[in-house]
């Protein structure tokens, strides 16, 4: 079961401080390629960093683009989808379509304001387990780098409106809240108070 | 929570006290649309009257909001909420209307998946105020931005909130029934108020609680009349780029972005018919999580390019990915909300 629980390299001592972000990253991977390639990965011993909690498919063309969505808003930082090489797909050409859904997710949630590279595909093998755990690696770098996605529930807002206020105030506010009470005082009554 | 209809006893112990039971009509922020098409059911308009006792219908009758306080917790049968959350006022009567109702109906797109208005989840709340007071079509010299409390020789004056991030309904409160659609076909909703008023009646049983009432539980293209069969396409068009469509094939086949395949059916498939493209305003299908996710799995499974730079060439044809897969649902969408609007930090 070296998927399920892939040997974690063992900190360096002293290396890695406590407050070191580790990234949650959801790998969907082929029953018959890169799923096969974590499998040959952990019986080589090849070592990748534990971030990735991988999914078998029995295909990428399975990977619903709800599943992705669900992964980020539910509190992962990043996915990896992955497949086999263009060409090679058990199913003939279902990686073609898991390919073009990727693209699409990909433009979505980037003008929703989530980072491109929160999402990655990565063609691998059934022969390629140190190409997949080096690829698990960058990536884990690569969000480790970007820092947490922290995706709001859509009810964030609390019954009374004061987690969320909360929380967004937390994140610095954006300066939209209400301004200084000064500046909506009628000029009229004032320069009637005047006279 | 409040309480709600658990069972046709209930609700028809209400019917059975002599009074004609309640009902509540409010429009939260919402474009009006859906009371114009409650009112579009014409003459059943009066057997609505005659079932029910109208509390609160803003668009049509005068109502305060302090009589339907006086009203006791659970007293109004059904309650119909069109509009979405978009102010700490729609917020208030939400929760409020909750508490004394048995029945809370989301009526309509904005209600239940945020709808047009959902799409302001794309900016930041200063980025639409700034937008609302600043733009070269407003009067604004003085640069003047509403303030929710406000100091006057009179006194403190209040205005409601404008919230970080507009809500469905069921974000907000417990809904117990759907009527989904921009607005909901006028049919539809007279299908759903005869079930209703049937239940009340006690000559006919309540829906199951979480129920999709007055449409269908399939899919738009299971009710349009055009055919589908290649399945494939290598670019998409716009409806402008093109002199006239075949009026029989698949829009979609034709490369025009129709909204068909993830959208709950019950609208008759009206736009397809005239060869306008399906924009989703019904909703989600039956079983869908997420509407645009579907979406966006269903058009990449029509697209044909297979290299990755073909690919993106065929979907640059989508310029604005968001406003196509989540026009009318990306309130209630997975993910609700663009980054700025949550975390504000859009300029």
């Amino acid at each position: 079961m070296s998927v399920e629980a892939p040997v974690a390299p063992a900190p360096a001592a002293g290396a890695a401080p406590a407050t070191t972000f580790e990234p949650v990253i959801i790998g969907f991977t082929c029953n018959w390629c890169s799923y096969r390639a974590a499998d040959l990965a952990g019986t080589a011993r090849t070592k990748y960093p534990p971030n990735v909690r991988l999914i078998r498919l029995m295909c990428s063309g399975r990977l619903d683009p709800t599943f992705v969505l669900k992964a980020f808003s539910e509190g992962a930082d990043a996915v990896l989808v992955s497949g086999c090489h263009p060409g090679e797909c058990h199913y003939i050409e279902q990686n073609y379509k898991a390919l073009r859904r990727f693209k699409l997710l990909q433009r979505t949630i980037e003008a929703l304001g989530i980072e491109p590279q929160r999402l990655q595909l990565v063609w691998a093998s059934a022969a390629e387990g140190v190409r997949l755990a080096n690829e698990i690696a960058r990536v884990t770098e690569e969000v480790r780098a970007i820092g947490p996605l922290d995706w709001p529930a859509g009810d964030v807002i609390d019954i009374d409106g004061v987690n969320l206020e909360a929380a967004w105030e937390a994140t610095g506010g954006d300066a939209g809240g209400p301004p200084e009470t000064a500046d909506c005082v009628d000029p009229e009554p004032a320069a009637e108070a005047a006279r | 929570m409040s309480p709600t209809a658990k069972s046709n006893g209930t609700a028809g112990a209400a019917a059975g006290s002599g009074a004609k039971p309640k009902l509540a009509i409010f429009g939260a922020a919402s474009c009006g649309g859906c009371d114009i098409a409650i009112i579009n059911i014409h003459e059943h308009i009066v057997d609505v009257a005659n079932a029910f006792d109208i509390v609160l219908w803003p668009t049509v009758m005068d109502g305060k909001y302090s009589d339907i306080e006086a009203i006791a917790d659970g007293e109004i049968a059904v309650t119909l909420v069109s509009g979405s959350m978009r102010t700490s006022e729609t917020v208030h009567l939400a929760r409020l209307l909750r508490r004394k109702s048995q029945i809370m109906v989301s009526f309509g797109s904005c209600a239940s998946e945020g709808c047009i208005p959902g799409l302001a989840n794309l900016s930041s709340r200063k980025q639409i105020i700034d937008t609302a007071f600043s733009t070269s079509s407003t009067d604004n010299p003085d640069n003047l931005r509403p303030v929710w409390e406000c100091e006057v020789p009179e006194g403190v004056l209040h205005l409601p909130e404008f919230e970080p991030v507009l809500r469905t309904l069921d974000q907000v409160v417990d809904v117990d029934y759907t009527i989904p659609g921009c607005p909901p076909e006028s049919n539809q909703i007279w299908a759903a108020l005869e079930a209703v008023v049937k239940a009340l009646n006690g000559t006919g049983p309540l829906p199951p609680k979480g129920s999709v009432l007055g449409a269908g539980d399939s899919t738009v293209c299971d009710e349009c009349a055009r055919k589908r069969d290649v399945k494939k396409i290598d670019q998409f068009v716009r409806i402008q780029q093109v002199a006239g469509f075949d009026p029989e094939i698949c829009l979609l086949e034709q490369g025009l972005p129709c909204n068909g395949p993830a959208t709950r059916s019950g609208c008759g498939a009206l736009c397809p018919a005239v060869s306008a493209p399906c924009i989703g305003c019904y909703g989600a299908a039956e079983g869908v999580v997420d509407y645009g996710a579907r979406l966006m799995s269903a058009y990449a499974s029509v697209v044909q390019a297979i290299k990755p730079e073909e690919i993106d060439k065929v979907l640059d044809g989508i310029p604005d990915p968001v406003g196509q897969f989540y026009r009318f649902s990306l309130a209630g969408s997975l993910l609700h909300s663009s980054r700025s609007a949550w975390q504000g930090d859009g300029e």
